[in-house]
Order: structure tokens, then sequence, then C-alpha cells
């Protein structure tokens, strides 16, 4: 083998540069955006160190730490601020352009026989793999220095010229490890879902051990690529020791992959396929069935997820209540609305974020609709008496109660957790009540999928930019202090901030309503529409 | 009595017309090739018959119900095998063929067990495993063991071995005998040869020929090779000759198969000393239809 397995290298990295032209820019823009508005925006609503550390006092607390990570209260420059609020964040969406785009090279490229294609040209065993590591490197690289100069670009005091690399680089270097990460699940599991699948699921685990031992054990965290994030201390010391551990890790992760890579087969895992069932089970036996079992696996991993997430939310409480005993003036300042103990205060603000990630299970599942199109498999089901409103009726009940375990999970997780540390415990009626006000948003989502998927079909993915824009303005709307409208954009902008606020009956209503109409519209462009792959 | 029956489709994609107005019927009892070179439009018809894709204009009739609007109904009584068998990486065969079986309505376990036996299938293996061949298999093992009575089958052969290449073969027979009806749509010419009671041929979205084997044959040339005692008189002048050869073996040329009778009594009056001809291969109408030139003797039978 030796130089030969990397033969033409460069060529291919010349083809997947050309295939990704329009998405990596697109990423990279998008993150750009995503971070470039916010120092403005602060700079403008918090123009004095006054301003600054007046709002510091509503986020020393444990569970904007759990969120954003541990910031430089002490020296709150828009600098620090910037980067307390924006940077892990915007980390968690680089760790997840690297597994797709790494993903959509290595496992996706080989489960649909382009890699067997490649493999018989005269190119290296592991020309492919190194070719888009290759190709992500680069992105990664001009994303460091689109957002370092970026930022040093606006030419505010506190954001000087290593302060700004170093943000840029704790993005480019966090999309590394997790670009390493990826490339490694490419070569252990079978498939392209599967690949994504362990890869998101160490990027969440990476999140929550973090948030978790930030509050318990600073120096634990340090076992986290995320905490490294916040450990770089961004505008404020400094630290380029995290930036060095991540190109060392991804290096190190790029060397694996590629000895994993050379001792496997084309189109194998590690996981030898063992003889399965002579025949089916017979709740196979139907549309529906069939649907469930192809996503059993990634639901199940997300219901595990979820309930994760719930109760690491929920182990927060406790050090929510010992912080406010202590602290008077803020016992006074959050007086203002009344008949909500301290804790639940913090509801909603952690309800929005967990019912937006409890939203991409259920669209998922019903998107796999439209990759079930693609890759021809619905046929087999049109050509035998198998009617499409069947079919789409199918995917969007298992899309609905999809929705609807997640949701209960996460507060089953937030409840059992929260219970066990709160002092009086925690009352699981308000929690699921919290929870459940967002399930109507998240009947717009799935419905706007269905909708898409019936009269867009190749524009399906428009849905999760929805999602996104949601996860964006409601996570900095209060922050950054936008116009109502941005918020009520979205969907989940209009739920009730329960349990500060009563579960209003009209808005609710009214999204619900909004979601059944996008449903039945869905069938009627579902109905008449070209199957086409 | 047509089972199917196709009038004036048109199917577009864009400005792209792949169907340019078929017409085609598939009679009740019997087995229908359905050939065309590359990009023709035969999985493009394919698909409109089962109602995947909506056709632009036109009719089309299955079972006397409409592909489109009565396509569940329609589907209970029909079997479809598609050329490039895309199935679920985490499913057994075996599962599959239950599936498929059973989305039918149909279920007929003891069919099942023979053909899977027949076809030398696995059943417990995963999709992810099989070889192409392998998945037309359990593709062709679900459509056969249910109890259909139109079969629709787009090179359904395509990876099959020779010796699988003829259980194949025996089945469709078997469903013919049956009085089920098939239409075939297949590259390989000996397979149509031996299965179809009719084809017809389509290029660039139309039908340029339908008809039984024999009498597509007529309107193709045969070879003929004659030695005489006198040299043949003008031969060339005589209508529906060509490619005249002279070799050591004697005259060749071809004729067009309709103009046989007279060009034989022309020879005659020379003396014949030797004669071979050979008849058209199916090769040879295929090769006349699929380029360019066949378009010379479009419109014959019909
Ligand atoms: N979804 C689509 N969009 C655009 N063009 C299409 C689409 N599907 C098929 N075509 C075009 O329609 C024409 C007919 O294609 P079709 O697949 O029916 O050919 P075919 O006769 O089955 O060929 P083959 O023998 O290669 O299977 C081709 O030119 C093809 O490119
Ligand atoms: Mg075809």
């Amino acid at each position: 083998m030796g130089q030969n397995a990397f033969t033409n290298t460069g060529k291919l990295t010349r083809l997947i540069f050309r295939l990704d032209r329009i998405r990596i820019p697109l990423w990279i823009i998008g993150l750009a955006i995503f971070t470039f508005i916010v120092p403005p925006t602060f700079d403008g609503l918090y123009p004095s160190q006054q301003d600054r550390d007046a709002i510091t006092s509503t986020l020393a607390n444990p569970a904007m730490t759990a969120m954003l990570g541990p910031g430089d209260l002490e020296n709150y420059t828009i600098g620090a601020m910037t980067a307390h609020e924006m940077l892990l964040m915007t980390a968690v969406i680089t760790g997840l352009m690297a597994i797709l785009l790494v993903t959509k090279h290595t496992r996706a490229d080989e489960e649909d026989g382009r890699i067997e294609m490649i493999r018989s040209l005269p190119s290296g065993r592991l020309s492919y793999l190194n070719a888009t590591l290759a190709v992500t490197s680069g992105a990664f690289l001009l994303l460091t220095l689109v957002i370092g100069f970026g930022l040093f670009g606006f030419g505010i005091e506190s954001m000087d010229l290593e302060g700004s690399l170093l943000y840029g680089a704790a993005l480019g270097g966090t999309g590394l490890v997790f670009a390493g990460v990826t490339a490694v699940f490419a070569q252990l599991s079978e498939s392209s879902r599967g690949t994504i699948g362990w890869s998101v699921a160490i990027l969440l685990g990476a999140y929550l051990f973090r948030a978790i031992t930030d509050l318990s054990n600073e120096a634990l965290s340090w076992l986290s690529p995320l905490g490294w994030v916040t450990k770089a201390e961004v505008y404020s010391s400094n630290n380029w020791g995290p930036i060095v551990l991540m190109l060392a890790v991804a290096i190190l992760l790029f060397v694996i992959a590629n000895y994993l890579n050379s001792i496997r087969d084309l189109e194998q895992g590690f996981i030898a396929s063992r003889p399965g069932k002579r025949n089916a089970s017979r709740l196979l036996q139907s549309p529906i069935g069939l649907a469930f079992r192809l996503q059993r696996t990634g639901f199940i991993s997300w219901a595990i997820g979820m309930y994760v997430l719930g109760a690491s939310y929920g182990s927060i409480f406790g050090d929510l209540e010992s912080f406010f005993e202590g602290n008077e003036m803020y016992q006074q300042m959050l007086q203002l609305s009344e008949g909500a103990s301290l804790v639940e205060q913090f509801i909603p603000t952690l309800m929005v974020v967990i019912s937006l990630i409890a939203t991409i299970p259920p669209i998922m599942a019903i998107n796999k609709l439209r990759g079930e199109e693609k890759k021809g498999r619905l046929d087999h089901l049109l050509g035998r008496a198998v009617s499409r409103s069947r079919l789409l009726g199918s995917y969007l009940i298992l899309s609905v109660v999809n929705g609807f375990v997640m949701l209960s999970l996460s507060a089953i997780g937030l409840w059992s957790a929260g219970n066990a540390v709160v002092e009086n415990g925690m009352d699981f009626g308000m929690l699921f009540g919290a929870a459940f006000v967002y399930y109507p948003a998240m009947l717009v989502m799935i419905g706007l999928a269905a909708f898409l998927n019936g009269f867009l079909p190749k524009q399906t993915s428009l849905v999760w930019i929805y999602i996104l824009y949601s996860f964006f303005v409601l996570y900095l709307g209060n922050m950054m202090q936008f116009p109502n409208w941005v918020g009520q954009l979205s969907p989940f902008g209009h739920v009730p901030q329960v349990p500060i606020e009563d579960a209003t009956f009209m808005p609710l209503f009214i999204l619900s309503v909004i979601a059944v109409g996008l449903m039945i519209l869905s069938f009627i462009g579902f109905r008449k529409r070209d199957i086409a792959n | 009595m047509s089972v199917l029956e196709v009038r004036n489709l048109e199917k577009k994609f864009g400005k792209f017309t792949a169907l340019d107005g078929v017409n085609f019927e598939v009679r009740s009892g019997e087995v229908f090739g359905f050939i065309g070179p590359n990009g023709a439009g035969k999985s493009t018809t394919i698909r409109v018959l089962l109602g995947i894709l909506k056709a632009n204009e036109g009719e089309v009739k299955i079972f006397g119900k409409d592909a489109w609007s009565d396509a569940v109904e329609i589907h209970k009584r029909l079997a479809y095998v598609p050329g490039d068998v895309n199935l679920w990486p985490n499913l057994t065969g075996g599962e599959v063929i239950d599936l498929f079986v059973k989305l039918r309505g149909g279920n007929n376990k003891s069919k099942r067990e023979e053909l899977i036996k027949k076809f030398d299938l696995d059943p417990t293996k995963k999709c992810r495993t099989y070889s192409k061949g392998n998945r037309q298999k359990v593709a062709l093992i679900a459509a056969f063991s249910s109890d259909a009575d139109l079969y629709i089958l787009d090179e359904p052969t395509s990876g099959l071995d020779p010796l699988m290449e003829k259980v194949f073969q025996e089945c469709v027979l078997e469903a013919k005998n049956e009085g089920k009806s098939v239409l075939l749509s297949s590259h390989i010419l000996s397979e149509v040869e031996k299965l179809c009671d009719r084809v017809g041929i389509i290029r660039q979205g139309q039908i340029i020929e339908t008809g039984t084997l024999n009498e597509l044959r007529h309107l193709t040339r045969t070879h003929i090779l004659v030695e005489t005692k006198q040299p043949i008189a003008s031969l060339t002048e005589l209508k529906g000759i060509h490619e005249v050869e002279e070799t050591e073996q004697g005259l060749s040329f071809q004729v067009d198969t309709k103009e046989l009778d007279i060009i034989i009594r022309h020879i005659s009056q020379f003396g014949i000393v030797k004669l071979e001809s050979a008849p058209p291969t199916l090769e040879d109408l295929f090769m006349s239809h699929y380029e360019n030139k066949g378009e010379r003797e479009v419109g014959g039978v019909r």
C-alpha cells in the first residue's frame, strides 16, 4: 500500500470542492451572519459598562452557566459578552456543520455506490477520505479567518485582533474535532444515518457533560471538546491552549479514521451483519409498520437523548435554588411575577430550547418519506395496494406521535431530576403543562414539513431553516431586544410562557388549526404530484 | 379483450417530452414485450402505468380503470418488478418479501417457499448484503408468489445468471398458462423472442411498431445467397433488393421479406444451382428500428 493509498487525493479534493462549492459557502455565510449581527447590537443596547454590569446579575446563575458556559462576568466588555452569549452555541452549530459535511462524502457516498466508482479509477484506497478531510479542513480554516477578521473589522474596542482570531479558531477547531469524530464513525457505522446519529450523540453528550461539570467541577469540563471552547476565554485572557488541544485531537481522530478505513472492506462497517428473520413480523407488514421499523433505532436513541437532556437541565434546579437563597437582590428582582417559585421563572427559557430540540426527531420522521422517495423505494409500496394518502398518513402519524413522546420524555426527565434535587419537590403537572404548550407549535412545524413534501418536494429542507430561525430569534430574543414581530414569525414565538403566564387558549388553538390545515393541504399536494427519484 | 390500454399518452419533464403520444394495449392472457433503446421511455411509461407519475395528456386504463385515480384498486391485482431494485438495507430478504406480499393483499405461503427454493435465495440475509441479482430475486419472488392478474416487469432479469434467467422464464410461462397477462420490458432479445406473443417497439417516446414477432419479421429483410447457371440480369432494378455483393460462394443480397416471392420467381429463370436463405434475426429486426434508418419501414403492421 504505502504511497499508493493516497494516489490522486489532489484531484479528488478538487472534485469534492466543486461538489460543495455552494454548500460550504452557505454554511460559512450563515455562521458569519449569525455571529456578526451580535456585537453591533450589543454595542447599541448596552453602550456603557454600567449597562452591561447590570445585565450580568441576570446571567450569573447556574441555569445560564449550564446553557452558555462560564463567562468573564467580572469584566463584561462587549467582546466578553459576545463570547459568553454566542460562542458556545455557534460552536455546537459548527460541529453540526462538520458532521453533515463529512458524512455526506464518507458514508453517504459509500452507501450510494459512488465511492465504488471512484475506487475503480486509479485512486488510492484512502484518497477519498483524505480529500474529504482536506476540503473540510479548508472550510474550517476559511471560517476561522472570516470570523476572526470580520469580528475585528467592527472596530469595537474590546475586540482586538488576537481575541477575534481566537474566537474564529475556537469555532474552526471545534469543526475540525467533529469532522474527526464523524470520520471515525463513518468507518464504524454501516449507514449514513448511523454515522450522523452517533456523531450528533457525541456532540450533544459533549454539551451536556460540559453543562454539568461547569456547575459541579470545572476541571472536569476539560474532558469535553465543547468545554475547550469556553476555556479559551476569548476576549478576556485569550488562552490558545485549548485550540492546540483541538488540533491535536482532530489530527489523532483523522489518523484513527484512516487506520480504520485501511483495514476494512468497502461498504462494510465493523459490526458484522448477522442473519436476520426469515419472515416478517406482523408489525412490519403495513406501511406504518415499515416506516416505524426503518426509524426504530433513531427513535429510541432520540428518546433516550431527550430524557437525558431533560434530566440534565432538571439537575441544575437544585443549584438554582440554593443560589437564589443566598441572593437577596435576585429575589427582589424576580418578585415581579407572583405565584411562581424562583425556579419556575426559568422554566420557559429552558422549555423553548428543549421543545425546539424535541422538534428535530419528528421532522426527521416526516422527511424520511422524501428520503425513501429519493432512493426509489416508494415505488415498491405505491406499486402495490397502498394509496398515497395511507403512505403520507403513516409517516404523519409517526411524526406526530414521535413529537409527543419526545416532549413527554424531556418533561419526565426534567421532573425526575428536578424533583430529586429541589427541596420541596416539583409538581409534575406543572412541568408537563409547561412542555406541552409547545406541542401545537411543534405540530405547525410538522405540518409545514408535510406541506413542503406535498407541494415542493425538492425543498423539504426549508423547514430546517425555519427551525433554525426560530431557535435563533427565541434564543437571542431577550438579549437582543428584537421587536416582537421577529419572534412572532415563528410558531414558537406565540406560545404562552407557562408557568409564569397562564396557558391561554387562543394562541394554542390557532396554532393547532394552522397545523391541521397544513397537514390537510399536504395530502392534496402529495396525491397529485409525481413520485420521482 | 385488453387488460391494459394506453392512448395518446404524453409525459413531459419540464420542457423535455419523454413520452410523445404512446399507444398500445396488452391483451388478456398474452405476454407483451416492450422494447426500445436506452432512454426511449419504457420505464417512464411503466411508472405512469403504476400511477407513480402523472400523465400530462392521454388515457391509461388497466382492467378498465384509470391508472392514476384508481391506482390502489388496480394494484391489488397487479405485480411489479423494477429493474433497479433498491431495498431497505437493514431488513432481511424474507421480511421484504412478506411485506410486499402483504401490501398487495394476497398471501400464498407455499408459493413463497417454493420460489425461494427455486431462485436459491437465502431469505435470512440483510438486504445490504445482497448482490444485484439477489435483490432482483427478492422482487421477483414477491411478484410471482402473489396471485396477480397482470405482471409489469421492467428489465427484471438484468442481473440474473443464465440459470436463474431460466427459472424466471418458467415463472412467466407458468403465469401465462394460468391466463395471466404480462408486460415485459427487456433488452435481452432472446428472452423476448422466447416469451412474448406480441412486442411493441418504442423510440424517442413514440411506439413505432407493434405486432407479433411474425408480423414484424415481414417488415425486415431476408438474407439470400444464390448461385445460378447464368448471371442474373437486372437484379438491382427490382424493388426491395439491398446490399448486393459478389462473393466466392455466389451472389449475396438482402430482400425485403414482403418482396420475396417476386424476387425468387425472377431468379429461378436463370437456373438455380444453390440457394441459401437466412431468416431475419431478431437482432436485425431491432437494429433496423433502433437505428435511425428504421424510419423507412415505419407504419406497417398495427
Ligand atoms: N424525472 C425525470 N426528469 C427528467 N427527465 C427524465 C426523468 N425521468 C426520465 N427522464 C427522461 O425520459 C427519457 C425516458 O427515460 P426512461 O427511463 O423511460 O427510458 P428507458 O426506455 O426506460 O431506458 P432504459 O432502457 O435505459 O431503461 C430519458 O431521456 C430520461 O432522461
Ligand atoms: Mg428503464
